[in-house]
């Protein structure tokens, strides 16, 4: 029986979220998740790309800055120009903000020190094949793991975000608040993850592949990539 | 560039002692060369030779049905878990260098443990850490410093551990003025693996190239082991180049590529470079292969042109490994290490007459016996030390002080507070099986491919192995067996850390004896193996040696995940219970040393069989679902226990001790070993004391946990109580504030 979705999981030197964003994915029934090593140059027969996080080239000159060219990428940017899904997580957001397939850079967190911990994200688009199976105002608790996870935009951009909806979660409280408090790194406007102007690629610093699992502290990851899986089916009936 | 005449001082400047020179000029029966002293000098420091400790080492327990490894036999011990699968593990210091330089000192800690692990064809999975600094309170210089380091190392740990992408998911940090420049850096790491794919590191097979591959050699950590063997003084700063430079991600790309070259069947044998390098690898693999190995100084790849074989021979540059390759399959090294771009190199071949021979093109520098270096170094049985263990504390001589500010005191002191602050600087989630996040009494983490549950716990009390190291030994590892049963876990292995002073002065090394003693009895009584470990000696400043530190760390595993508890309260109206029984003392407590500023008396005392009855009756009724948390009385006594079990629950907890002869802080404070909290649901109370009742432990009812936010605590006639919030409140905020002001 064909897969209801086969998505290639990027390897860049230096990533480490590989095998966990491969088995999040083989989680769901039905799901096929591949490891893809960088130095391919073909992502023909996949229905989404997921560029995990890591430590991609030991994050040297600058987080992402060296793994945009990697030869894989030339096949990611011809696959986000299709609409295929693209889902970018940590330092795969990193690596397409450096790609200019997102908009906005990610600075050293603004406490300097990196940073582990559960807290809470708000959903605030669910129109996005990211977050359809989600509710606006939804409040996710998911885990971040990052040093540099300081969204900046010059303030058009940030202009354009709020404009077509491209901010899909937020840093929040407990209760849904945006509040400074709940902002872990200094991000601009308590943003966690933001989508393209096309809606097919989405990254975000926060990471869905470590809550997939109530043994593993939950399973609040999980309606991202459940979208993701319905927005294929809908693709392709 | 010539090489410098050996003379007596270059002799003694090489940490060789007159004997021992005797000792080489009669195995080589003529003057060693230059090189050729460099590497008897590291190959016979205490670091690579355990010369001083090794005669205690033997008497550990280091056998067992479930070992497939022994101690001491390759680079890190493998214990059995069932179905084909199998765990290493391995605690190692870095003490000295992350003295002189935290940063990079720890982050090559972290780094030489990880590589120990996959040299033996496991796949690293998390890793822990116990740390031990000065006092980082107030103003002075020293606790300036000291923050500093502590920052550092912290620091140090998280850049290597989160970019390798391995989860730093336990560990423990105290503070004490003990460690005041010498700061205590051990760092664990555990890989699993497939039976058939345990690797080794000897150098078999007449005739095999053997492979150096990797990062490039530098001038960095040029004979770390010598310095590493010798007390640290003002003038330690000047040994800065011994300090290695780490780069994690040259580790991750090693490590998967050794893993790639490893599930082939390419490899004849394989062993990281660690102290003493390139000498170091060389010599072992041929001394356990029975071989002899040559290599040539000029095919190693270098970072920096014009460095001598002297220096590329005892430079510890990190991230190289030395891999004998079945002849004939040198393709399957190329083409590995080419895709995961690394520089590996062809330097030389096994031989069959037993030398370890280093050639600098034509020239040989080093023809020594290969055996000689890693297995016939000097062995010292040093003088221990007469001991009287320590009088009982006299309780007469402690003032009265009142519990109610004592606690939040208590949960404010450096070495009981949360160590948030350090732990969310790791990434303790990566690899995505971490079930109890740090902050319980034991990680837990789920290894998927294997479908097997690991639990794993870091502690030494060094004040109670101050006091009395024979019974701060045996405490070590009790604790870590307790900390164990509180997450539902039977143990299976430990590895040990021993830190302490100069073994030359008797006292420390009847120190150093002592605690072996009590780990191996310790180990007896839970019926586990020693599986490896480290000896750090010379840990002093010039304030004098450090507290005896011999670090416990750990492994169990849990049957079913219905049987990972954790230390958290769950629900209001459970009910509290106390396994074990509490004890008229306050010797060696934190008690009496944060709030009257003592560390004395005795250490509580240990009964291996009670404590055992209390393990067993407390997983039996874990496994019959009886349990909702569970929590073992340590550092702080039964009020911080029951005060950290209500932290970020949202809940209280009303306690009643009953009548009692005993003073109220001995009761709240009190250290007594084998005590354990444990809450149940109040319909499953009866079914809970039936079961205990039957196992025979001690056990009552102690109270109750409250939707209402507030601990309180009757004592005979005395009452007290707090707000869970104020608490937790100082609990939190301690080292934060600390650190960042």
């Amino acid at each position: 029986m064909a897969p209801i979705m086969k998505v290639a999981v990027i390897q860049f030197p230096g990533s480490n979220c590989d095998t966990d964003c491969q088995a999040a994915l083989l989680s769901f029934p039905g799901v096929e998740a591949e490891i893809v090593w960088h130095k391919e140059t073909s992502l023909a027969g996949y229905d989404a790309v997921v560029l995990p996080g890591g430590f991609s080239y030991g994050d040297y000159l600058r987080c992402g800055s060296i793994a945009r060219f990697s030869p894989i990428m030339g096949a990611v940017r011809a696959a986000a120009d299709a609409g295929v899904l693209v889902l970018g997580i940590c330092n795969g957001f990193q690596i397409l903000c450096e790609a200019g397939l997102l908009p906005g850079t990610l600075l050293r967190n603004n406490g300097l020190l990196f940073r582990c911990e559960h807290l809470h994200l708000r959903v605030e688009n669910t129109d996005t094949p990211f977050t359809s199976v989600l509710h606006k105002g939804q409040v996710l608790d998911i885990p971040i793991a990052h040093g540099e996870g300081n969204y900046f935009a010059d303030p058009e951009t940030l202009k354009a975000l709020q404009a077509n909806n491209q901010i899909l979660v937020r840093y929040c409280d407990a209760s849904g608040n945006v509040t400074p408090a709940a902002n872990p790194n200094g991000s601009l406007e308590n943003i966690a993850g933001i989508c393209s102007h096309g809606r097919n690629v989405f990254g975000l610093m926060p990471h869905p592949e470590r809550v997939c699992d109530p043994l593993l502290g939950g399973a609040e990851g999980r309606g991202i990539f459940q979208s993701m899986i319905e927005a294929v089916q809908k693709s392709k009936s | 560039m010539s090489n410098p005449a050996i003379t007596p001082e270059l002799i003694a400047k090489h940490g060789l002692s007159p004997e021992e020179y005797e000792k080489v000029l009669s195995i080589l029966a003529r003057e060693p060369s230059f090189e050729e002293l460099g590497v008897f000098s590291v190959m016979w420091s205490e670091h690579c030779s355990y010369k001083n400790s090794r005669p205690e080492l033997r008497k550990f327990p280091t056998t067992g049905p479930s070992v497939l490894v022994k101690a001491g036999e390759e680079n890190a011990g493998v214990i059995d878990i069932g179905d084909g699968w199998a765990v290493a593990f391995k605690i190692e210091s870095h003490n000295h260098p992350s003295a002189v330089e935290p940063f990079q000192g720890a982050a090559t800690g972290v780094g030489g443990i990880i590589r120990d692990i996959f040299t033996m064809g496991a796949r690293p999975v998390f890793l822990m850490d116990s740390l031990r600094f000065g006092s980082i309170e107030g103003d002075s210089e020293q606790a300036k410093t000291n923050r500093r380091l502590f920052s550092g190392v912290v620091a140090g740990i998280a850049h290597y551990g989160n970019c390798i992408g391995l989860p730093t998911i336990a560990g423990e940090v105290y503070f004490d003025e003990s460690y005041s420049g010498n700061p205590l850096v051990n760092a664990f790491c555990l890989g699993i693996l497939r039976h058939d794919q345990i690797a080794r590191g000897a150098a078999e097979g007449i005739g095999n190239p053997v492979f150096y591959v990797g990062a490039e050699t530098g001038r960095d950590g040029l004979a770390g082991a010598a310095f590493a063997s010798r007390e640290l003084t003002e003038e330690s700063k000047a040994d800065r180049p011994a300090v290695q430079v780490g780069d994690p991600f040259r580790e991750k790309l090693l490590l998967e590529a050794c893993l790639e070259l490893l599930a082939t069947d390419a490899v004849a044998g394989i062993q990281d470079m660690g102290a003493a390098g390139l000498t170091c690898s060389t010599c072992e693999t041929a001394s356990r292969g029975g071989t002899g190995v040559e290599i040539d100084i000029q095919l190693v790849p270098q970072r920096a042109k014009g460095q001598t074989p002297y220096e590329v021979l005892l430079s510890e540059s990190q991230e190289r490994m030395l891999v004998i390759v079945k002849k004939g399959r040198e393709d399957v090294v190329k083409r590995i290490f080419e895709k995961w771009d690394l520089p590996y190199a062809e330097i030389g071949k096994v031989t069959d007459d037993g030398m370890m021979r280093v050639r600098n093109g034509n020239d040989v520098v080093v023809n020594v016996p290969a055996r000689s270096l890693a297995d016939d170094g000097p062995l010292y049985s040093r003088e221990a030390a007469p001991f009287t263990p320590p009088a009982a504390l006299d309780l007469a001589t402690v003032p009265q002080a009142d519990p109610e500010t004592a606690l939040p005191k208590l949960l404010a002191h450096p070495s009981i507070a949360s160590k948030r602050w350090v732990w969310r600087q790791y990434d303790h989630m990566v690899r995505t099986g971490t079930a109890v996040l740090p902050g319980s009494d034991a990680a837990v983490f789920i290894v998927r491919e294997a479908n097997k549950i690991l639990a794993a716990a870091t502690d030494c009390n060094a004040i109670y192995c101050k006091l009395d190291p024979s019974v701060g030994a045996r405490i070590a590892v009790a604790e870590c067996a307790r900390n164990l049963a509180c997450s539902g876990a039977v143990p299976i292995g430990v590895t040990d850390n021993l830190n302490f002073g100069n073994p030359h002065k008797p006292e420390n090394f009847y120190q150093l004896r002592a605690a072996v003693e009590g780990i191996s009895e310790g180990c007896r009584a839970f019926g586990v193996p020693v599986t490896g470990g480290n000896v750090s000696l010379y840990n002093e400043s010039p304030a004098g040696a450090i507290d005896p530190t011999p670090t416990i760390s750990m492994v169990g595993t849990i049957a079913d995940a219905s049987h990972i508890t954790t230390q958290a309260f769950k629900e209001a109206g459970d009910q509290i219970y106390l396994l074990g029984e509490t004890g008229n003392e306050l010797g060696g407590s934190h008690y009496l040393l944060a709030i009257h500023g003592r560390k004395e008396g005795a250490p509580p005392a240990l009964d291996f069989d009670k404590e055992i009855a209390i393990h067993n009756a407390l997983l039996g009724v874990i496994r019959k679902g009886l349990i909702r948390s569970a929590h073992d009385c340590s550092e702080g006594g039964l009020a911080v226990a029951i005060a950290e079990s209500t932290f970020g629950t949202g809940l209280g907890a009303t306690i009643d001790l009953g009548t009692t002869d005993q003073r109220p802080e001995v009761d709240l404070f009190n250290e007594t070993q084998g005590r354990i909290v444990i809450s149940t649901k109040a319909s499953d109370s009866a079914a809970l004391e039936k079961d205990l009742a039957t196992s025979g432990v001690p056990f009552r009812k102690i109270g109750e946990v409250t939707a209402k936010q507030e601990f309180s605590i009757k004592t005979g006639a005395n009452a007290y109580s707090w707000k869970v919030a104020e608490l937790e409140g100082v609990f939190e905020s301690a080292i934060p504030s600390l650190m960042e002001g």
